[in-house]
């Protein structure tokens, strides 16, 4: 599902590279845990996957497409099949957990009728009924999360990103969180995710790529944060 | 649903910057209302020049003591010269008569001139306009004539004038528009940062660039028509104050075509023509350089 081959990335005021030669394949349906300390780059692995960034040397594949050999105005495309989820939920203020939900909808050009159909469908899959209408500062952290995390998944994406997904999180809610992410896995959706948080790593008990200013020091299955 | 989300996105954006979007709404009316006015004295400068041509006529004028015989001899080469298309004398009280038509807004005026100081004259129209010089050469040193004269004169001082007019209107539609532009830009700027969290989510869920950038630009745009429609307002506004009320004098007197209701109507859409269009453009590459995929 995705591959990276011999990435490197040089950002052009840094003389180390934030991604030095780094080869990580990951399967259809896989969930791997990316981590490592600040600086190891995993930042720039999500950007590559995203294409905000283009790699300096190397080539990235997502569901068999060379993101380097993407038309800009074909981008939006790739990140339709790409559902993200951040530690800061990046949820719009002024509307409900709903309206966030189907604004993701809205901009891709959803009909009315079809958002009306799949944003309940989803929340309810979060575990969010009844708070359709809730702004999100009338939400708990976690309550949060997991309206970003519908609406990362509400397009049925193919990939889902998850970046420090629970560092906003107390340990109880980052386990929900986990429970919910572990769920849409099941669904058949690849989960990268990238973290900081140890105790989740180990209780999950996945895949981790450890990497290390730049490198992949650890790829190991069933791993623990070590 | 795509048509309203986006021009909804559009209102909000043009009401939560509404001291910039106003200001960014007069500067464009002022630019298009001065270019309009410049666009409407050229083709009135167009329109006089063919009206002239077949109107202007090269007076001759006689010394008060020219005799019968002088008049005659003139006469007699007017219908010679191969210039003249045709000719025409006017006597004192003729003369007096229009001078009275001709200022009759003025009647102080008109009452203190008597017939006596108007001279004798002969109207000459000219196979070809252009060659007023050559007939003047020919005439001013004749028996009994004191000076030969042509309308060409007057109007071409008064084309002077009304090009200067067009030519200062225009620079300053220039200066307006640059003005008008960067504080598009700028508008648009603030739009996009003020939006900067809506603007990353939405490139983050994959819409398009259009999707992400139409409503910037269309409050732009939007902007621009009702600067465009307040600028043509204004032409209409003057027309009523300037042409049909205080100028008229001017225009009765049948030298410079009117400035009709018609020209007026037309630079209406032209006017918010350009306004979109520079709106979208400057709107898109603004974007482009702000709102980056």
């Amino acid at each position: 599902m995705i591959t990276l081959d011999a990435v490197t990335k040089m950002y052009p005021k840094s003389r180390r590279p934030a991604l030095d030669d780094i080869s990580v394949q990951v399967e259809k349906g896989e969930f791997v845990f990316f981590i490592g300390p600040s600086g190891s780059g995993k930042s720039t692995f999500i950007k590559l996957l995203l294409r905000e960034e283009v790699p300096t040397q190397g080539k990235v594949w997502i569901a068999g497409k060379d993101l380097a050999a993407i038309r800009s105005w074909k981008v939006p495309q790739l990140r339709r099949s790409i559902g993200c989820v951040f530690q800061d939920f990046r949820l719009l203020p002024n509307k409900t957990a709903a309206e966030n939900v189907a604004f993701a909808l809205e901009v891709i050009g959803k009909t009315r009728p079809v958002i009306r159909r799949i944003v309940p469908e989803v929340l309810s899959l979060v575990g969010l009924e009844g708070k359709e209408n809730r702004y999100p500062n009338e939400l708990s952290g976690g309550e949060q999360q997991r309206v970003a995390v519908a609406r990362a998944f509400v397009n049925r994406p193919l990939v889902l990103l998850a970046d420090e997904p629970t560092g906003n999180l107390d340990p109880d809610t980052s386990i929900e969180i986990m429970r919910l992410l572990d769920r849409i896995n099941r669904t058949g959706t690849t989960v990268v995710m990238v973290t900081h948080d140890a105790n989740i790593v180990n209780q999950m008990r996945r895949r981790v790529v450890e990497l290390d200013r730049g490198r992949v020091v650890r790829d190991q299955n069933r791993g623990v944060y070590g | 649903m795509r048509a309203k989300f986006v021009l909804s996105e559009a209102a909000t954006g043009l009401w939560r910057n509404v001291t910039m979007t106003i200001a960014m709404i007069i500067t464009t009316a002022i630019s298009l209302a001065l270019l309009g006015a410049g666009g409407l004295l050229y083709v009135q400068i167009q329109e006089t020049k063919d009206l002239l041509r077949n109107k202007v006529e090269v007076m001759v004028f006689l010394k008060d003591d020219a005799s019968p015989q002088d008049k005659k001899a003139l006469e007699e080469k007017f219908r010679d010269d191969s210039l003249v298309r045709d000719f025409e004398f006017e006597s004192r009280e003729q003369a007096h008569e229009r001078f009275k038509e001709l200022f009759k807004h003025s009647p102080d005026f008109v009452a203190g001139v008597s017939k006596q100081a108007l001279p004798e004259s002969y109207r000459v129209r000219l196979k070809n306009p252009g060659d007023y010089s050559a007939l003047a050469d020919e005439y001013k040193s004749e028996k009994g004539v004191s000076r030969v004269s042509s309308q060409q004169e007057t109007v071409s001082q008064l084309f002077a004038m009304i090009d200067a007019i067009k030519n200062t209107t225009f620079i300053v539609a220039v200066m307006q528009a640059v003005a008008a532009l960067l504080l598009m830009a700028n508008t648009i700027q603030v739009a996009a940062y003020s939006r900067r969290r809506e603007v990353s989510i939405m490139k983050l869920v994959g819409a398009s660039n259009w999707y992400v950038r139409l409503p910037f630009v269309l409050e732009a745009a939007i902007a621009g028509l009702i600067g465009a429609l307040l600028a043509w307002l204004g032409l209409v506004v003057a027309k009523v104050m300037l042409i049909d009320k205080a100028l008229k004098p001017i225009f009765t007197s049948g030298l410079i075509p009117v400035i009709e209701w018609s020209d007026i109507m037309m630079t209406g859409p032209i006017l918010a023509m350009v306004a979109i269009v520079v709106a979208g453009v400057t709107g898109w590459s603004t974007l482009r350089f702000y709102v980056k995929v």
